[in-house]
């Protein structure tokens, strides 16, 4: 009941900041636009590239190109969002609310993880949303995502959602003013793309920086959602006569495939490490408020 | 029958500054209790220490009976109300109770009653759906005490509830907490640097520099420290020096100090004359902390 009631005291706080709850909604939509604005007919131009001159219907590419610019949507918003989200957590700190949850019979787990799962809820919730307007992009470009696809593509998102939150919810732990917090929303907004792959595909980044990064958990989320967004256009390519080496030459290159030390990483691996890693990071989350409170208790 | 609250050898040190050194004291079950001093004497740690806010260095507490591994049952009996509101603005008065009070386990028909009691103690109805931030000052401290009792704590601390209030906001608190004291029987634990809202205080403990320079009733402590001050009025300056008495001036009235109300007397029998317009008052609390401190308090 407890924990219950902290979550939706933390939600209801996040919606009622309409500030707040504009600014995370209009962050996907934003992306969105600057995305298929500057960057969309790059990619279509590196998929053109890729297929080395093999016909393919400007369907199929719009398809492919709309899948790759909403799976990095996701894969950015369901990290940058959770920042926002867990801004409820920082006020309370700053504003001195703190003070009265300390004084409450609850444990620093429960209100650990009240805030965890309540900016899990905002942040799913919003970029569900986004990932719905994304759905009707895609349509709109060139649908040729299977059931599947969908299940697994919002699967991927809710992996992420869970992942972007814990990640967030570790460093807003240790943020203590509204400048710290928008200072780290913007380090993360402007770089958290380029460190998961989901602004330019990290196969054509520096063969050391694609070593670095596939430490990265976040990585191989953007990846899994690169696959079911784009790999039902790619397999459509094939359909249309390409060869599964050029197909493979595609996966490769936008990053569906990824290769740990030259050893090509298994879907199912991809789902343990997001999995694994969420798990960790949570009880990291969990250990860092816990410490932290006996920490100041003691001081 | 234990006291409501035992403090022995409390200590708590941050580096080099003792913030409290040693301090004894008790607070009697329906004692109306005030801890007096500067910002910074020590009054807001030992009321965390008391929350559990904070870990002491050595010492011990007791509340009703209870040391500090019953942590949680020892919170069940305090109820707490902060120097600054802790409410959450941007909800309406109804949530931040009914979260509240979920913090405690109170919820459903209990939660109801409790608000009900609450709502016609404190005259809550006409801003219960209000959002806190749109409530006046008053309104807010209103709530903010409402808050602190939903639980039924046996023991009220109140952590200067009045700075930066009006007068009349502050005549107005003051009316609920004797209303509280009256019909709950609750100890009252207050903290303050307002001289004159210790004069109705059951037990005054002064302190400073983190160290108790007096404890007794407020009577006990004008007694001990200050004599009786005889106020002249409509008098002439001339008159007044045939006293050969050290005298200040207030306006048109003159005013000495005399060691105490037998002094006072004869000097009304040796000089009838000048006596005319006066009046015998007993020290105030600014006078007596001016005479243990060595300074006076600042307003």
């Amino acid at each position: 009941m407890r924990l219950y009631m902290l979550i939706r005291r933390n939600v209801k706080l996040f919606f009622k900041d309409k500030s707040l709850f504009i600014s995370a909604l209009i962050a996907p939509l934003i992306l969105l636009f600057l995305f298929i604005a500057f960057l969309g007919n790059t990619y279509k131009d590196s998929l053109k590239s890729g297929l080395m001159g093999f016909p393919v219907s400007d369907r199929l590419i719009e398809g492919f190109a709309a899948g790759w610019l909403i799976s990095s949507l996701i894969a950015v918003c369901a990290v940058s969002i959770a920042f926002t989200a867990n801004l409820t957590m920082v006020q309370d700190k700053i504003m001195g609310r703190s003070n009265d949850l300390a004084v409450a019979p609850v444990s620093n787990s429960t209100l650990a993880l009240g805030y965890y799962l309540a900016t899990a809820l905002v942040t799913g919730l919003i970029c569900y949303i986004a990932l719905f307007a994304g759905f009707i992009y895609i349509a709109i470009a060139g649908w040729e995502l299977s059931v599947s696809d969908v299940f697994l593509t919002i699967l991927d998102t809710f992996l992420l959602v869970l992942f972007g939150t814990a990640i967030s919810s570790v460093v807003c732990r240790f943020l203590k003013s509204q400048g710290g917090i928008t200072a780290v929303e913007v380090i993360v907004s402007a770089a958290y793309g380029f460190m998961c792959g989901a602004y330019m595909p990290i196969s054509q980044l520096a063969s050391v920086l694609q070593t670095v990064l596939k430490f990265l958990p976040g990585t191989y989320g953007t990846s899994l959602l690169h696959e079911h967004l784009m790999g039902g256009a790619i397999d459509a390519i094939g359909t249309e006569g390409a060869s599964s080496q050029l197909l493979d030459g595609v996966r490769d290159g936008f990053d569906c495939n990824l290769y740990f030390f030259d050893k090509a990483v298994p879907q199912w691996a991809m789902y343990l490490v997001l999995s694994v890693t969420v798990i960790v990071l949570v009880a990291v989350y969990v250990g860092i408020c816990i410490l932290l409170e006996r920490k100041r208790k003691s001081k | 029958m234990q006291n409501a609250i035992e403090i022995e050898h409390l200590k708590k040190y941050f580096g080099d500054v003792k913030a409290v050194d040693d301090i004894s004291f008790t607070v009697g079950h329906g004692e109306f209790f005030a801890f007096l001093g500067v910002n910074g004497a020590g009054k807001s740690t030992t009321i965390s220490i008391l929350c559990g806010k904070e870990q002491m260095d050595s010492g011990s507490v007791m509340i009703d009976g209870l040391g500090h591994e019953n942590l949680d049952e020892v919170k069940r009996r305090l109820g707490v109300v902060f120097q600054d509101c802790v409410l959450d603005q941007p909800l309406s008065v109804y949530d931040n109770l009914r979260y509240r009070a979920a913090l405690y386990g109170i919820s459903g028909k209990e939660f109801e009653r409790t608000l009900n009691e609450l709502t016609e103690l404190f005259d809550l109805k006409p801003i219960l759906k209000r959002p806190v931030a749109k409530l006046s000052g008053g309104q807010r401290r209103r709530v903010d005490i409402a808050r602190a009792l939903l639980h039924r704590p046996s023991i009220l601390i109140l952590d200067e509830p009045t700075t930066g209030l009006d007068p009349q906001t502050r005549k107005n608190v003051w009316e609920i907490i004797h209303t509280l004291r009256n019909e709950r029987k609750m100890t009252v634990f207050l903290t303050t640097h307002y001289m004159e809202e210790t004069a109705e205080a059951d037990r005054v403990v002064i302190i400073d520099g983190g160290k108790i320079l007096a404890n007794a009733t407020p009577l006990e402590l004008k007694n001990k420290y200050t004599g009786d001050f005889i106020t002249f009025y409509d008098t002439d300056e001339l008159e007044i020096k045939k006293l050969g008495l050290d005298y200040e001036k207030f306006g048109k009235a003159y005013r000495i100090e005399v060691a105490d109300t037998v002094k006072a007397t004869e000097l009304v029998l040796a000089h009838p004359e000048i006596f005319k317009d006066y009046e015998i008052t007993k020290g105030k609390m600014d006078d007596v902390f001016l005479a243990v401190a060595g300074r006076r308090l600042e307003q």
